[in-house]
């Protein structure tokens, strides 16, 4: 059952990230839709360790990106060295070549480093040189930036922020987590420990389970009265693209498979829409209101049908 | 309030309506009317792509103006089919030229669907029904099209043909049970009937070899038993006995009640379905005997009450060993002997040189039909040109010739050695077609051949052509004529695949005109009565249409209304769900999720945590799960929400 198997994973995760079940659902999710996630917190929450233990359960390949503001595209991408012997120049792929890529502190690399990088994203493969490679099937990227700090730092652009499927924020741990986590063992011994939760093909047949969560009529009619109203409801500047649209449902579809059902509701379009709207959506008026509040604001306003 | 302008889609979907719904007209609407249209259709078209305006309205007007004088000066009237369908063809394409509006276009619409019951004015193939369907479709397409917002066209069409089929059941209460009048619904006018071929009451050289060129069927014949030898099938038709030097027309004749002869020996059970042909004459094998309805004339022919307008079906017995004539009305005897003086002289010396040296009249049919053998006549269809005395030149000239002329000597010969002859008309032979065992006759099997009088024996059938073209009788018209002459495309004998195709297009044909179009007042009248209502008059098949199209209609509305019922009674169970925890002092907010809203009145009422949380889990799977709304799980929960009650 893709049902069984998602729940697995999500208690393998959550027993090293403590007290986070929802944001490790989340991000679960995020990789069950087949979206890239953009994690957004101050340093020291676990956002690295999030991306480290999601490698592990889901038995991908992980490459860690740390970016900084003298990175040149060729540091992510590869370079193409010339070979004395060959007497041609042979590509070196770079740290992108990976199944799951956590870039971290996307925000402090200039544009041009970035956009290598949301290109390969957008692509799923690397032109360099003339020639084409392919990327690592499945890929995934999980970004991490650093809102706090603004000098210094390049913030993503709208049209980027668009590429990730998700953006959540993880926040302080609750006390109880906190004193679990004092009090426990270390986390990156633990790490290194951790299993893959998946044997060979489950995460395929897992992207597959998604794709066949059904979505009925009155499901779509209210996903379409969401995005109406983000687009013509007072209050927001900016509503959510047709491609909004789709990630909503493909993530609310990844919700629904974690939470054991082979249906959507609209809970599972709640509970998903302020991690994919987040950074989709703009406040027409109140500029300082966060994320959270601005889908909350969309969510009470639209009612259910029928 | 103008109303608001089309889309560029919505004046496609009318553009192609309009185009689809004129296609099959082009047949029959002259060329320059054809023109016009198409020319006015791509106009209209290169202006919904944004290039041009539509036309000024005095424009409009010089425009139609002119289709109109166009149409006066093909047809001289406004009256009549063709004039009609011509001016609704040009008025449909000037109409989509002023079209900027959905009323507009909505009335184009309604043209273009007046447009498919034209066609049936001239045919009604199942390929004309085919094109309305098509027609129909579309148009009904562009309405919703007209309505709507812009989709896919695949999808539009989609919809339009899922609106037709579920118009299916209602067509055919309509087509089994609308009361039935003999003929044509509507009075027709006169040139309706026109462009009909087959034989005619006269015959001059050239017109049955004009006959052959056609391949349209003539009428079919089911026979219930065994068939008769290709030697034996001589349809009868048009008996001419007058003979006026160069054509052969009908002579006096009367008709009677019952046939003038007494049949007997071999019996061949039949059922004729005749094509229209507007002539009062039917054809038959030699000879029928009595059946109700028929007329039978002193000349043997059988005949109708009614010229043949619509394709009629027979039920017929023939006897062909039946003698018929054998005491002939003295005047019907000098008909059969009168000969213009001097024409055809050469002949007419042969006759009575003949008669000279003959014992009797057996003797002198013996010796013309051996003079005819030893002259080594040649069959075929495109005779060289004859002189004004035809059966001179054919006999003595030229010596080809086509049924006809080898009749026509035949009877002058005959007459000059004063033996009572005349010209038969009709048909020979016919293809039998293996799929569905029944024979089809086709305007090329037309053939002419004689009769002649001998005492004591009445009328005998005598075949010239078989004289000196024995294979035109045994193997149709393809075997007797040399290669080298012009033949209807599927008479010929190679090109098998071709002829089996039309041999299984010919049977669905077939059955279409027999269960289509061959279902009148009396096959109405024996259907309803294998229901048990004998002879149903109009009123009570009135009644029973209006019964049988209210109870379809409310079918369909009982479909259409079944999921929606299903989806309302679910939304009323949880509204009164949530109505009573509302009262219970736990309101849900509307955009609450069944789940959340079970979950946030279960943490404060713990209590009721296990109803609420099942009441909800069962409605978000009716209402938002893979099955649907099912009856049972769906009467399930409304008892329990109805035996929920809160505190």
């Amino acid at each position: 059952m893709p049902q069984q198997i998602a729940n697995r994973l999500a208690k393998a995760t959550c027993r090293i990230i403590l007290g986070k079940e929802h944001a490790v659902r989340l991000a679960l999710a995020c990789v069950l839709a087949r979206g890239h996630l953009l994690i957004e917190d101050i340093p020291g929450v676990g956002k690295t360790t999030l991306a480290h233990v999601l490698a592990r359960v889901l038995g991908l390949q992980f490459q860690r990106i740390q970016f900084t503001s003298d990175m040149l595209p060729a540091d992510i991408v590869g370079v193409s060295v010339f070979d004395p012997r060959e007497a041609a120049f042979r590509f070196h792929p770079g740290p992108v070549f990976s199944q799951l890529v956590l870039a971290d502190e996307i925000n402090r690399a200039t544009p041009k480093a970035q956009s290598a990088l949301l290109e390969a994203m957008e692509e799923r493969q690397i032109s360099a040189e003339g020639h084409t490679w392919p990327l690592p099937d499945p890929f995934f990227v999980i970004a991490t930036q650093n809102p706090t700090e603004q000098i210094g730092t390049f913030p993503l652009p709208e049209s980027q922020l668009d590429r990730f499927l998700m953006r959540i924020s993880m926040g302080y741990p609750d006390p109880a987590a906190e004193r679990a986590l004092l009090a426990g063992e270390d986390r990156r011994e633990m790490l290194a420990r951790l299993q893959p939760e998946l044997q060979a093909g489950e995460l395929t047949s897992l992207f597959a389970a998604v794709r066949q969560i059904h979505a009925g009529p009155r499901l779509l009619d209210y996903l379409q009265a969401l995005l109406t109203h983000s687009r013509q409801g007072a209050g927001f500047a900016l509503g959510l693209s047709p491609r909004g649209g789709l990630a909503l449902l493909a993530a609310a579809r990844a919700w629904a498979l974690l939470a054991g059902r082979d249906h959507v509701q609209p809970e599972d379009v709640q509970a998903v829409l302020p991690a994919v709207a987040g950074h989709r959506l703009r406040a027409a008026d109140d500029a300082a209101q966060t994320a959270e509040q601005l889908t909350r604001r969309l969510i009470e306003a639209v009612p259910l049908p029928g | 309030m103008t109303e608001a302008r089309l889309r560029p889609d919505q004046a496609g979907w009318l553009i192609g309506s309009a185009a689809i719904s004129l296609a099959p007209h082009t047949l029959h609407l002259p060329p320059a009317i054809t023109a016009i249209c198409a020319l006015l259709l791509t106009w209209r078209t290169f202006i919904s792509l944004g290039k041009g305006t539509l036309p000024h309205r005095a424009l409009l007007v010089g425009l139609a103006a002119a289709v109109v004088g166009l149409v006066l000066l093909e047809y001289r009237q406004f009256f009549g089919k063709d004039p009609g369908i011509a001016l609704l063809a040009g008025l449909l394409s000037l109409k989509l030229l002023e079209t900027n509006s959905r009323r507009d276009g909505r009335a184009v619409l309604l043209l273009c669907f007046f447009m498919q019951t034209g066609q049936f004015l001239y045919q009604q193939s199942m390929l004309v029904a085919a094109l309305a369907l098509l027609g129909t479709t579309t148009a009904i397409g562009s309405l919703l099209a007209l309505e709507g917002h812009p989709v896919a066209p695949q999808l539009r069409i989609a919809t339009a043909a899922r609106l037709v089929l579920q118009g299916m059941p209602l067509m055919l209460v309509l087509f089994v049970l609308f009361p039935r009048v003999q003929g044509p619904l509507w009075g027709l006018p006169a040139d309706a009937y026109s462009r009909v071929s087959g034989l005619s009451d006269s015959m001059t050289p050239g017109d049955m070899a004009r006959l052959s060129e056609s391949s349209d069927i003539a009428f079919r014949a089911a026979f219930a038993g065994a068939l008769p030898q290709p030697s034996e099938r001589y349809w009868r038709g048009p008996v001419l006995s007058r003979f006026d030097g160069r054509s052969w027309r009908a002579g006096l004749s009367s008709t009677e009640a019952r046939p003038g002869y007494t049949p007997q020996g071999i019996a061949y059970p039949y059922t004729l379905t005749l094509e229209a042909h507007n002539q009062r004459w039917l054809l038959a094998l030699d000879f029928p005997g009595e059946a109700p309805g028929l007329h039978y004339g002193t000349d043997f022919q059988l005949m109708s009450a009614e010229p043949v307008r619509n394709r009629v079906r027979l039920s017929l017995v023939s006897y062909p060993q039946t003698p018929v004539g054998l005491s002939a009305p003295p005047r019907a005897l000098r008909e059969a002997l009168a000969l213009p003086a001097g024409s055809n002289p050469r002949t007419q010396a042969l006759g009575t040189h003949i008669k000279e040296t003959a014992r009797d009249a057996e003797d002198i049919l013996e010796q013309v039909i051996a003079d005819f053998r030893q002259r080594h006549l040649s069959y075929t269809l495109n005779p060289q040109p004859l002189g004004r005395d035809d059966a001179d030149s054919f006999l003595f000239d030229t010596r080809q010739g086509f049924c006809e002329h080898f009749a026509s000597a035949f009877v002058i010969a005959m007459r000059a050695a004063g033996v009572p002859a005349r010209v038969v008309t009709g048909y020979q032979g016919g293809e039998l077609n293996p799929v569905d065992g029944t024979l089809v006759i086709r305007q090329s099997d037309a053939h002419a051949w004689a009769e002649v009088w001998l005492a004591g024996k009445g009328w005998r059938r005598i075949d010239p052509t078989a004289a000196s073209a024995p294979r035109r009788i045994d193997g149709g018209l393809a075997a007797a004529l040399p290669g080298s002459d012009r033949l209807p495309l599927l008479a010929r004998g190679d090109l098998a695949w071709l002829r089996e195709l039309r041999n299984q297009l010919d049977a669905l044909d077939n059955r279409w005109n027999q269960w289509v179009l061959g279902y009148n007042p009396a096959r109405q009248k024996a259907l309803l009565a294998e229901f048990g209502v004998a002879n149903a008059d109009w009123q009570t098949i009135t009644a029973l249409m209006g019964g049988a199209c209210t109870i379809v209609m409310a079918l369909l509305t009982a479909w259409a209304l079944r999921r929606r019922t299903a989806a309302d009674a679910l939304d009323r169970s949880w509204s009164l769900f949530c109505k009573r925890l509302a009262s219970a002092g736990h309101p849900r907010a509307a955009w609450e999720g069944p789940q959340d809203y079970a979950d946030r009145v279960s943490r404060v009422r713990p209590e009721l945590a296990d109803t609420v949380n099942r009441i909800a889990t069962e409605y978000a799977h009716l209402r938002y799960g893979r099955a649907g709304i099912a009856p049972a799980a769906l009467q399930r929960l409304k008892h329990s929400i109805k035996n929920f009650h809160p505190r």
